[in-house]
C-alpha cells in the first residue's frame, strides 16, 4: 500500500545561495493513512522548516526546495508531486489536503474578521459554498471542535475568545475540508498546561473520528507519549532518530536522543524532586523571607474621572515564609497571579494590603541593600542591549550607592566564571551571547548583591529544553553554594519538581495547596492541583485519552469592597496542607 | 567609522552622504570668509553680470558676487539650522523623556502643548514668534528650535514608553536604580537611532524653515546673505537675470535632498530589522 505521504531525501535552504545555507539537510521518512508522526527537536533543528516544506509554505519565507521529493496520495488515489507543483496547484491541495495549525492562535487569526467570516472562507474557496449554507457549515465545524454555543460564537472576533479557544477555531479551520493530513507546528506551546491537555484531547480525538494522519511538531518529547505512533528526533536539520513510539522512548539509539529523554526535565509525580530539603532539621529558624496576608487589586475604572467600580482581586490573600537555602515554587497558569506575587515582593506593583519581611545577610552587611533579587522570564528582554556587559553586572552595584572598584571586578569575574560564561565576556555586548548564556548572565547579575532570596519569574521557561536542564543545574548548584533562597515561578511542573522543596499552588489568586514538592506533586489533595497534575504530560503515560473538560477560570474582577471569605486549611501530614473546598 | 562605512554601503546614503559633505564644505568656506570675493563688497561696473570666468554666478543688482554670497548664504542658513535643530532636539528629548516617564498628568499636560505647537503649521508659528520678537538670526534660531520642538519630543515619547515597559527597565528598578541612570543609561541610550535619523531629517525642514523665513524678510536682515534672502532680492529681475534665482533655489533644493537621502540611508542602517535584512 502506497504511503499518504513520502519524503525522501528532502533538502531545504534559506537565502540567496540556498544549496550553501541548507537548514535542512536530507530528511526522509513516510507517513501512513491515520498514523500521527511527531517531529521532535529543538529550536534551530529544521523541525518547522521540514513541516512548512510539506505544504510548501517555505516559499513564502525565503526558502528553497534544494533536492529531494515529496509525494502525496490524494483522495482519488492519483500521486500528486509536492517538490515541483506549481503556486496555483498548491493552493488547491492546501487546505483541502493538507490542513495546518500554529503555535501562536492569537497572532494566526485576522482580528478585524469575525471568527465565523474565517471559518466560511475555507468553504468558499475549497467547497464553493455561499451564504446560508457556509455559515451553516462553519456552525457545524465549531460544533465539531468543542466549542460550546457555537452559532453565538461565529459572531465573535478573536479578541473575544481565550487563547484555547482560539486553537480551536484555528483547527476547525484547518479541518474544514476533512484534510486528509494534519500540519500541527507546536499547536499547545503558547498555551496553559491543562488548556494544552484539552487541545491534545480534541486533536486524538479528532483523529480518530476522521481517520487523518497528523503531523505533530514539537520541543517536549513528553507530549509526543500521548499522540504519536511514530516519533523523528532532528537535530541541526537532520533526522538523528526515527521509528516507533515505544521504541524510541524505551530504548533511544542515538546519544541526542537519549539527552533528550535522559538529561531534561520530565514530569516523574514527585519521584524526582531535591533530597536536600532543610526545614525539618530546624537549624535555621529564622525565614529568609515571610509574606503575610498579601493582596494586589487594580481598580477598575470606567474613565479618566468616573470612580472604581470593582477591582481586578490578582493576589488575594497570600501568605508563606521561605528558609534560607530552600526554594518554594509558586506554581499557577496564566492570570492566576504568580508573577503579580513576584513584583509585589520586589516593588514593581504596589501591595494594596499585607506585609513582608526579608531577612538580610548578616555576613555581608555593606552589600545587603537589596536582599531581594530578581531573573526574569525573557533573557532577550531582561539586558539592555546597548550596554556592555561590565555596564550591566555593575549596575546592581552603582544603585546601591557602590564603587566600581577592583573588588567589583574581581566579584564580576569570579561570578561570570561560576556560571559558566567565558572570561572575555564583560567587554562584549548582549546580542553575542545565546539564549541560555543571557539567562546565565542574569543570574550573574542578580548575584551581584549578594541576595538572600533571589525570585526566578519563569526564569527557564523561555529556553531550549537541554539548555534549560543545564540552568537548572547550575541554580541547584549556585544555592548549595551560596546559600540563597529561590522563590521559583513557573507553570512547568517538571521544571519546579527539579529545583522546588516546596510548592505553593496558586489559583485565581490565592494559594490552594502548599507543601512538601514531593508530597504536594505525588498525593495532590486540592481538586485543582489534582486537574493540573493530571493535565502535565509524561512519557509514562502512552497513548493516552484525555477528557475533554471545558471549565473556564473564573472571572478574577470582583465588586468593589468584595473580600474573600476567610481561608480553611486542612492539613495532610508534615507541613503540607490545601485549602478546603465549599 | 562603521557608521560612515555603513553610509557609503547604501545607495542613497552614498549620494546624500556626498552632498551634505560638500555643502558642509561650502558652508565652513563661506563663514570663513575664504571665498572667490568678498560678499557684501559692490562691484558697480559689473552690476548684473551674467556667469563668467570671474564671477561664477554672475553678480546681483548691486554688483555683488553671487557664488561668494552663496557660500555664505550656506553657512548663514546652515548655523541657523544646525543651531535651531540642536535647541529642539536637546528640549524635544528632554520633554519626551519627561512625559514617559513621569507618566499621568505630565505627560497629558505635556503632549497637550505640544499637540497645539502641532496645530499651527511650521512656517506660520515660526512667523508668529519672530514678529513678536523682532527679526534676527538668533531669534530664526529659537523661533525654528521651538516649531520642531514637539516632533522630537514625540518621536522620543513612544520608544520611550515602551522601552519603559521593558524588563531590563524593571530590572534595573529591582536593584534599586535611580531614575536619572535609569532614564539616561536604559531609555536614552536605545533612543541613539531613532533621533539620529530625526535630526538629519529636521535639518532638511529647518533649513526651508530658514530659507522661508528669509524670503518674507523676517530671517537673516541683509546685507548679511542667506539663500531665502538671496531668492526674495531676485523675485522682480527674474526675466533680465534669472541666475540670480536660479543659484540658491538648487542650491536649497539639492542640499534638502542630500538630508533626506541621508536621513533615510540611516534609517535603514540603524534599523535593526533592516540592518539584519540587508547583511
Amino acid at each position: 500500500m502506497t504511503p499518504l505521504l513520502s519524503i525522501s531525501d528532502l533538502r531545504v535552504g534559506f537565502g540567496r545561495n540556498p544549496k550553501a545555507n541548507e537548514v535542512v539537510r536530507g530528511v526522509s521518512f513516510e507517513i501512513a493513512d491515520g498514523e500521527t508522526l511527531a517531529i521532535v527537536g529543538e529550536s534551530g533543528s529544521g523541525k518547522s522548516v521540514t513541516a512548512l516544506s510539506i505544504n510548501r509554505l517555505v516559499d513564502f519565507g525565503g526558502g528553497r526546495i534544494t533536492g529531494g521529493s515529496m509525494k502525496l496520495k490524494r483522495r482519488d488515489g492519483s500521486l500528486f508531486d509536492l517538490t515541483g507543483a506549481t503556486e496555483a496547484k498548491l493552493a488547491g491541495i492546501r487546505g483541502a489536503e493538507i490542513g495546518m495549525i500554529f503555535q501562536e492562535p492569537m497572532t494566526s487569526l485576522n482580528p478585524v474578521l469575525t471568527i465565523g467570516t474565517q471559518i466560511e472562507e475555507s468553504f468558499r474557496l475549497h467547497r464553493g459554498l455561499t451564504g446560508r449554507q457556509a455559515t451553516a457549515a462553519a456552525r457545524d465545524a465549531l460544533d465539531r471542535v468543542r466549542i460550546p454555543d457555537a452559532a453565538r460564537r461565529l459572531k465573535y472576533t478573536p479578541n473575544q475568545l481565550s487563547g484555547g479557544m482560539l486553537q480551536r477555531v484555528m483547527i476547525a479551520i484547518a479541518l474544514a475540508c476533512n484534510p486528509r493530513l494534519l500540519i500541527a507546528d507546536e499547536p499547545t506551546t503558547a498555551l496553559d498546561v491543562t488548556v494544552q491537555a484539552q487541545i491534545m484531547a480534541l486533536l486524538a480525538e479528532l483523529k480518530r473520528e476522521s481517520g487523518m494522519s497528523m503531523v505533530f511538531i514539537t520541543h517536549d518529547i513528553g507530549l509526543v507519549a500521548g499522540i504519536a505512533d511514530k516519533v523523528m528526533v532532528m537535530q541541526n536539520g537532520q533526522a538523528v532518530e526515527q521509528g516507533e513510539l515505544n521504541q524510541i522512548l524505551d530504548s533511544p539509539q542515538h546519544p541526542y536522543t537519549q539527552h533528550l529523554l535522559l538529561d531534561v526535565p520530565h514530569f516523574a509525580s514527585g519521584r524526582a524532586t531535591r533530597a536536600d530539603g532543610q526545614r525539618d532539621k530546624g537549624e535555621n529558624t529564622q525565614p529568609a523571607l515571610k509574606v503575610d496576608g498579601l493582596v494586589v487589586r487594580f481598580p477598575l475604572k470606567s474613565s479618566f474621572f468616573s470612580r472604581a467600580t470593582g477591582a481586578v482581586h490578582a493576589v488575594d490573600g497570600v501568605d508563606f515564609d521561605l528558609m534560607q537555602g530552600e526554594t518554594l515554587a509558586i506554581v499557577g497558569e496564566s492570570g492566576s497571579g504568580k508573577s503579580t506575587t513576584a513584583k509585589a515582593l520586589l516593588g514593581l506593583v504596589r501591595s494594596t494590603r499585607g506585609s513582608f519581611s526579608v531577612a538580610s545577610r548578616k555576613a555581608s552587611a555593606e552589600r545587603s541593600a537589596k536582599p531581594l533579587q530578581m531573573v526574569f522570564q525573557n533573557p532577550y528582554a531582561s539586558l539592555n542591549p546597548r550596554l556592555t556587559i561590565e555596564s550591566i553586572l555593575a549596575e546592581p552595584v552603582i544603585a546601591t550607592g557602590g564603587r566600581v572598584d577592583a573588588e567589583t571586578g574581581a566579584r564580576m569575574a569570579s561570578l561570570l566564571e561560576r556560571v559558566g560564561l567565558p572570561k572575555n565576556s564583560l567587554e562584549r555586548y548582549p546580542h553575542e551571547f545565546s539564549g541560555g548564556q543571557r539567562q546565565r548572565l542574569c543570574i550573574a547579575r542578580a548575584l551581584m548583591l549578594n541576595p538572600s532570596v533571589v525570585v526566578l519569574d519563569e526564569a527557564v521557561s523561555a529556553l531550549d529544553v537541554s539548555v534549560q536542564a543545564k540552568v537548572l543545574e547550575l541554580l541547584v548548584d549556585l544555592q548549595r553554594e551560596f546559600g540563597q533562597a529561590y522563590l521559583f515561578i513557573s507553570h512547568d511542573m517538571a521544571v519546579v519538581e527539579r529545583i522546588a522543596h516546596r510548592i505553593a499552588v496558586i489559583y485565581a489568586g490565592q494559594i490552594v495547596e502548599i507543601g512538601d514538592a514531593r508530597s504536594v506533586l505525588s498525593k495532590p489533595k486540592h481538586s485543582y492541583t489534582k486537574k493540573l497534575i493530571a493535565a502535565v504530560p509524561t512519557i509514562d503515560r502512552r497513548h493516552e485519552h484525555f477528557e475533554i473538560d471545558t471549565r473556564q477560570v473564573p472571572s478574577l474582577v470582583r465588586p468593589q469592597g468584595f473580600e474573600p471569605a476567610p481561608a480553611r486549611w486542612e492539613r495532610f501530614g508534615g507541613d503540607h496542607m490545601a485549602r478546603a473546598e465549599a | 567609522m562603521r557608521i560612515l562605512r555603513a553610509i557609503f554601503g547604501h545607495g542613497s546614503g552614498r549620494i546624500g552622504g556626498v552632498i551634505v559633505g560638500i555643502y558642509l564644505v561650502l558652508a565652513i568656506l563661506g563663514l570663513l570668509g575664504l571665498t572667490p570675493h568678498n560678499p557684501i563688497t559692490q562691484y558697480r561696473i559689473d552690476r548684473l553680470h551674467a556667469p563668467s570666468a570671474a564671477y561664477w554666478m554672475g553678480t546681483d543688482l548691486f554688483g555683488r558676487d553671487v557664488a561668494s554670497r552663496l557660500m555664505a548664504g550656506i553657512g548663514q542658513s546652515f548655523t541657523v539650522a544646525f543651531f535651531s535643530v540642536a535647541f529642539a532636539a536637546l528640549a524635544g528629548t528632554v520633554l519626551g523623556l519627561a512625559a514617559a516617564w513621569l507618566g499621568r498628568r505630565w505627560d497629558g499636560v505635556l503632549m497637550r502643548i505640544m499637540d497645539v505647537l502641532l496645530a499651527f503649521p511650521a512656517i506660520l508659528l515660526a512667523l508668529l514668534i519672530v514678529t513678536v520678537a523682532g527679526p534676527g538670526t538668533w531669534t530664526s534660531v529659537v523661533a525654528i528650535g521651538i516649531v520642531y520642538t514637539p516632533i522630537f519630543t514625540r518621536v522620543v515619547r513612544g520608544p520611550a514608553l515602551s522601552l519603559k515597559t521593558r524588563e531590563f527597565v524593571d530590572a534595573a528598578r529591582t536593584f534599586g536604580s535611580s531614575s536619572s541612570y535609569i532614564v539616561t543609561r536604559h531609555l536614552l541610550l536605545n533612543l541613539v537611532a531613532p533621533l539620529t535619523v530625526q535630526v538629519t531629517l529636521a535639518l532638511a525642514w529647518a533649513l526651508l524653515t530658514e530659507a522661508g523665513l528669509s524670503f518674507l524678510g523676517l530671517g537673516t536682515q541683509p546685507p548679511a546673505a542667506s539663500l531665502g534672502l538671496m531668492l526674495s532680492d531676485s523675485r522682480n529681475l527674474m526675466e533680465t537675470a534669472p541666475w540670480l534665482m536660479i543659484f540658491p533655489g538648487l542650491a536649497i533644493m539639492i542640499s534638502i535632498l542630500g538630508f533626506n537621502l541621508l536621513g533615510d540611508a540611516l534609517r535603514d542602517i540603524l534599523d535593526p530589522k533592516m540592518r539584519r535584512a540587508l547583511a
